[in-house]
């Protein structure tokens, strides 16, 4: 049977946290009351002009920049006509033919090592406003009727346009995830996928394996996660499939996501529906981005999770711990904090990767909403480092920490989970340990060391867990031998 | 020079219900512009850029600073239908 590979591409859309709107001075923020953040030019009243939010065009730059495209010295607005109810204009204002950055990459990595993909493009454009259908389960084919929100109307949204490098599900979830991470750290977008600020469409198709030419490709829409869409491109490789080994061809469309039944389906699109008759936006001048502009951006350019990466590995880091660092903001700063505070960059890492990580998946949280921060990261391993406190006795005062309860420090003194190696203090219990197991002390002066193992187990027990093992082991070896 | 439009398709596209008389007239009208267009594609253009717009402007922006929005009543009044602080609109898709 023939093996076939897939070709995708991603098409990703996002909105830009700026204060105000991409043309008009109307508020960029989600939740308000519905219809409160309007202005004649959002709504698109006759007569009214758009004017270009500059920090908007600064933060495409930004995201440009740090996708390695060129910026283009010459970049203009074209209106992108057609008709639908969340969009008060009757065209949108994009960019078409000189969009402001392109020719770039963004490397992933899915463990075979790095794998640039393409950005063919970012243009800036504007989001329309929010419907909501009313009807049958709230999906559009069963609705009576719509109403609409044009709050989000006119807020600045960036398209990302990736040439079609990815090869599978499991790189296209590499790649969101990598663009999402770049736009975090950027700072110029919220990119909450629940929200809306981050939204991607896969274009997929099939081809046998070793050959070149692509095959015909299909469009999915309506991916609310970054789950659903490797979910989705799954499903459709699975689809594409099947139709190609039993002979039939797969019809170039756009396909509707269904999360619930987990397959796509067709949306029948009218006849014409995608003549957009793009033109240049009479309305707004050309943009230019002369060196001076451009090197100014690029200056203030954050570190990047690929940079913080290659950065942490320097500092000692295994790969692994590093890489899971480095590709999330909350991690990324409470290591730096941590390491600033005087820990082991290793030590503080293991922490944050294993233990952290264990605790914030059984408490359904995230890094941000725990009390943990840097500090306090730093004192605990410092704190299991010089032995004040057990390996087990620091996962107690971690949730305790998380909880809220003080530094680890104070949580350690209340709970009670101080180490004990004063070897006053542990001697007497070893003692009455050793005089309680005369048999395995007999094994023990017999030369069986196994048994060194279950008397520490015992003086653990006795101390509630508190004794440092490794002077209690000194002990009983200093008293058997 | 001939030019050749679907008159009918524009219409469409445009959301424009027109009768057979005003199709005509449309189309001679867009005709005279189309040949106009024509002319100038016509011309030697070589080592030109395009020009997207007429102004020797470049970089017309505004700060990103918040300014007064709209009455929501006053909006809203304008509306053909609404159903509370939303626009309503008819039913979007056509297919079931």
């Amino acid at each position: 049977m023939m093996a076939y590979e897939p070709v995708i591409g991603i098409e990703t859309h996002v909105e830009l946290t700026t204060a105000s709107k991409m043309f008009c001075g109307c508020p960029v923020d989600f939740g308000a009351p519905p219809n409160t953040n309007v202005c004649p030019v959002c709504l698109g009243l006759p007569g009214a002009l758009p004017v270009v939010n500059g920090t908007a065009v600064e933060y495409a730059m930004t995201i440009g920049l740090a996708l390695n495209c060129d910026i283009a010295a010459h970049s203009v607005f074209a209106r992108k006509n057609y008709f639908y109810p969340d969009m008060p204009k009757n065209y949108q204002i994009s960019q078409f033919d000189e969009p402001l950055c392109v020719d770039g990459h963004l490397d992933i990595d899915t463990g075979d090592g790095p794998v640039p993909v393409g950005i063919t493009r970012v243009h800036m454009e504007e989001d329309t406003g929010k419907s909501t259908h009313i009807g049958e389960g709230g999906r559009i084919h069963a609705a009576t009727h719509s109403l609409i929100d044009f709050n989000r109307a006119g807020v600045p949204l960036m398209e990302i346009v990736s040439e079609p490098d990815i090869r599978s599900a499991e790189q296209a979830r590499a790649f969101v995830t990598e663009l999402r991470e770049v736009v975090l750290r950027l700072g110029v977008s919220d990119a909450k996928l629940e929200e809306g600020s981050m939204r991607f469409d896969g274009n997929i198709s099939l081809r046998p394996e070793g050959t070149e030419a692509f095959g015909t490709k299909v469009e999915i829409k309506n991916m609310n996660s970054i789950r659903s869409l490797q979910r989705a491109l799954n499903h459709e490789i699975e689809r594409q499939t099947a139709l190609l080994e039993a002979g039939e061809a797969v019809v170039q469309e756009t396909r509707h996501w269904n999360e619930e039944t987990g397959t796509t389906s067709g949306m029948r699109s009218k006849e014409e529906s995608f003549d957009y008759r793009y033109f240049p936006e009479p309305d707004l001048v050309p943009v230019a981005v002369d060196d001076e502009w451009r090197e100014r951006v690029t200056a203030r350019l954050p570190e990047l999770p690929a940079q913080a990466y290659g950065r942490y590995l320097d500092m000692g880091l295994d790969g692994p711990v590093a890489a899971v660092i480095s590709r999330d903001v909350e991690y990324g700063s409470v290591f730096e904090a941590a390491v600033a505070a005087g820990g082991t960059p290793q030590m503080v890492a293991n922490w944050l990767t294993g233990e952290v990580t264990a605790l914030l998946r059984r408490t359904e949280s995230t890094l941000a909403e725990s009390a943990i921060n840097g500090t306090a990261l730093a004192e605990l391993s410092s704190m299991v480092a010089d032995g004040t406190l057990s390996a087990s006795a620091a996962k107690d005062v971690l949730a305790g920490v998380a909880a809220g309860e003080g530094t680890p420090d104070e949580v350690a003194a209340s709970r009670d989970l101080i180490q004990v190696s004063d070897s006053a203090a542990l001697e007497p219990i070893v003692d009455e340990v050793l005089a309680a197991n005369a048999e395995a002390v007999e094994k023990l002066r017999a030369g069986d060391g196994k048994v060194v193992g279950f008397l520490i187990g015992q003086v653990m027990r006795a101390t509630g867990g508190k004794a440092d093992p490794g002077a209690v082991s000194e002990i009983i070896r200093s008293r058997a031998g | 020079m001939p030019v050749d439009i679907d008159i009918a398709k524009v219409a469409r596209l445009a959301r424009l219900a027109l009768d057979d008389e005003e199709l005509e007239r449309y189309r001679q009208q867009c005709e005279v512009v189309l040949e106009h267009a024509a002319r100038v594609q016509a011309l030697p253009t070589d080592g030109v850029p395009p020009t997207s717009h007429p102004l020797p402007r470049t970089n017309a922006f505004r700060d990103d600073v918040v300014t007064e929005c709209l009455d929501r009543e006053e909006v809203l009044s304008q509306a053909p239908e609404r159903d509370g602080d939303y626009f309503l609109v008819p039913r979007i898709l056509d297919e079931a």
